[in-house]
């Protein structure tokens, strides 16, 4: 479906084909989890071949639901939200079509080279140095069509979405450069400017960042449309949304030497890491409070719309990881947790819970009106899918927290002698049961995906060209 | 003279952050800034005739529910 270029008319081509991305990437990203998952209860499905082992295969599940499914997500809602609250067409179609398949290209390049084992052994970070040039150019293209936009916009005031997503572009930007300085020794091989220490604490500044402005400050621009948007209801408050702003970004950048608790990271570096994640806490909960009360006097949609279901357990779970992260961060609960399954399920009752159910709720929004229809094809449909992925996000976490616990207590367990209580696969053992829940977990979820699928491709059947110009149309009502 | 070491920048750190923070908040706080802030959180609904209207008037009930309550 094209759309002619119009300076009357947003450009929905490209959040289209990044909304469809988003859907496809989802389901390939989540189903590689559930692979892995799988592979850790039955290691038969490692096949015995270097390609397909869990060590090979679990980065390219992460860059895929990380920048795949939740990059094209925030790129797709970033372009649709800075166009209609600034009303004005984006800076330049050819730019936004360079973003798109330029994207498209470093997915395909981590496809191909993660199975095949070329990895810079960074987490979040993997992507050799030639892929990892061209993510920066298509980043920096992205940044212009975003901020060219903001500075031609039709409004007075940007809207507050704008700045977290435009914290995201640039953090995102600086983190990525700066992490991925090196050393090119071959196409596919490069060494780190940074070294021992140094390098780990720039890994993990990058790392925690690429929680705290891609997993998080690009989402919390997403909560501040959709959740208003959805629930018809401006947002709680304005200035909390500005505090809110100002303190998440000045506090995250601080974070991750949490994620080096009793390495060779100096103690105050240590320590710096961990007040000033027990501080985030404040704006963190601040924001999902901003979110969830926007819906005072609404909460009866609940019954109804799936759809602000999604967003509102989205914030719930947001809640709760930002609560779980902090605590975690303190050094005396990270000597239990850290190195066990507690991480992995931190991890993605954020990601799971928040990253994803808010992505999904903003799709489902936003399908319809890209496409000139009046809701999606099948609400029944939205509910099965909001079940699907509570269901699958609870007994993944659940399993996580017990095999967490379990291993930590069972790897510090000492005997009065002071030899340890247990060996290390007597702990692996334990969690068998853990792993099978977890996959199962993890199934469930990604099954939801599959109705979605369906649910987008009969919502778009339905559309006709006419209908999708004509809602592409910048109509302009109560300006200021 | 006041020695420059890495204590002294670690504190002066801390106050530039406390004084940030503090002027932040008194600068949204502001009622002065009230009608624009009223204003920029429209903008969700700025471009869609049908959800403009009512949330205006969900806006003007809660402010008027606010006027109502005691002020601090």
């Amino acid at each position: 479906m094209s759309t002619a270029p119009s300076p009357t008319a947003y450009n929905y081509k490209v959040v289209r084909q990044f909304a469809i991305m988003t859907v496809v990437w989802g389901i390939i990203g989540m189903g590689l989890g559930v692979f892995i998952a799988s592979q850790i209860v039955w290691p038969d499905l490692n096949f015995g071949l270097p390609w397909t082992t869990f060590g090979r295969l679990r980065p390219l599940h992460t860059n895929l639901v990380i920048f795949a499914f939740g990059g094209c997500a925030l790129f797709g809602t970033s372009y649709y939200v800075v166009q209609r609250t600034c009303q004005t067409r984006l800076i330049s179609d050819g730019l936004a079509a360079f973003h798109f398949w330029g994207w498209q290209a470093v997915i395909i390049g981590a496809i191909v080279t993660l199975p095949m084992g070329y990895t810079t052994t960074k987490e979040y970070a993997e992507l050799e140095w030639p892929i990892a040039i061209l993510l920066a150019v298509v980043w920096i293209a992205y940044g212009a069509v975003f901020f060219g936009t903001i500075v031609k916009r039709k409004t007075k005031h940007i809207y507050v979405a704008n700045w977290f997503y435009g914290a995201f572009i640039v953090v995102t930007a600086m983190l990525h450069i700066v992490n991925h300085i090196s050393l090119p020794v071959s196409l596919f091989k490069s060494y780190s400017a940074y070294a021992g220490a140094t390098d780990a604490m720039i890994q993990w500044w990058y790392g925690h960042n690429a929680v705290g402005f891609f997993l998080t400050t690009g989402f919390l621009g997403m909560m501040y449309y959709f959740v208003p948007k959805q629930a018809e209801r401006p947002i709680y408050s304005y200035r909390l949304s500005i505090v809110h702003f100002w303190a998440l970004i000045t506090l995250y950048i601080w974070a991750g030497p949490h994620h080096l608790h009793y390495t060779a990271l100096p103690d105050w570096a240590q320590s710096l890491g961990m007040v000033m994640s027990i501080i985030l806490l404040v704006p963190s909960w601040g924001g999902m409070i901003n979110g969830m009360m926007t819906l005072s006097g609404a909460w009866h949609k609940l019954r109804t719309d799936p759809i602000l279901r999604f967003l509102v357990l989205s914030l719930a779970f947001y809640g709760m990881s930002t609560f779980e992260g902090p605590m975690m961060a303190i050094k005396t609960v990270n000597a239990l947790s850290h190195y066990t399954d507690w991480t992995i399920g931190h991890v993605h009752s954020g990601a799971l819970g928040w990253v994803a159910m808010i992505t999904i709720g903003a799709v489902y929004h936003m399908i319809p009106k890209l496409y000139g229809r009046p809701q999606m094809h099948s609400i029944a449909l939205i509910n099965t899918h909001f079940w699907l992925a509570t269901v699958g996000t609870v007994l993944y976490i659940a399993a996580m927290w017990v095999n967490g616990i379990t291993q930590g207590l069972m790897w510090r367990a000492i005997n009065d002698d002071g030899t340890l209580t247990y060996s290390f696969v007597e702990a692996l053992q334990a969690s068998h049961p853990g792993y099978m829940v977890r996959a199962l977990g993890g199934a469930i979820f990604a099954s939801g995906m599959l109705f979605m699928a369906y649910n987008v491709f009969r919502t778009i059947c339905a559309a006709n060209t006419e209908e999708a110009e004509a809602a592409a149309q910048i109509a302009v009502v109560g300006a200021h | 003279m006041i020695a420059m070491d890495i204590g002294m920048i670690r504190g002066l750190g801390t106050v530039v952050v406390m004084v940030a923070f503090i002027g932040l908040a008194l600068w949204v706080y502001s009622p002065r800034r009230k009608a624009e802030f009223d204003d920029a959180t429209l903008l969700p609904f700025a471009d869609d005739p049908e959800a403009i209207a009512q949330v205006r008037r969900a806006q003007d009930q809660r402010n008027a529910h606010a006027a109502r309550s005691p002020k601090p």
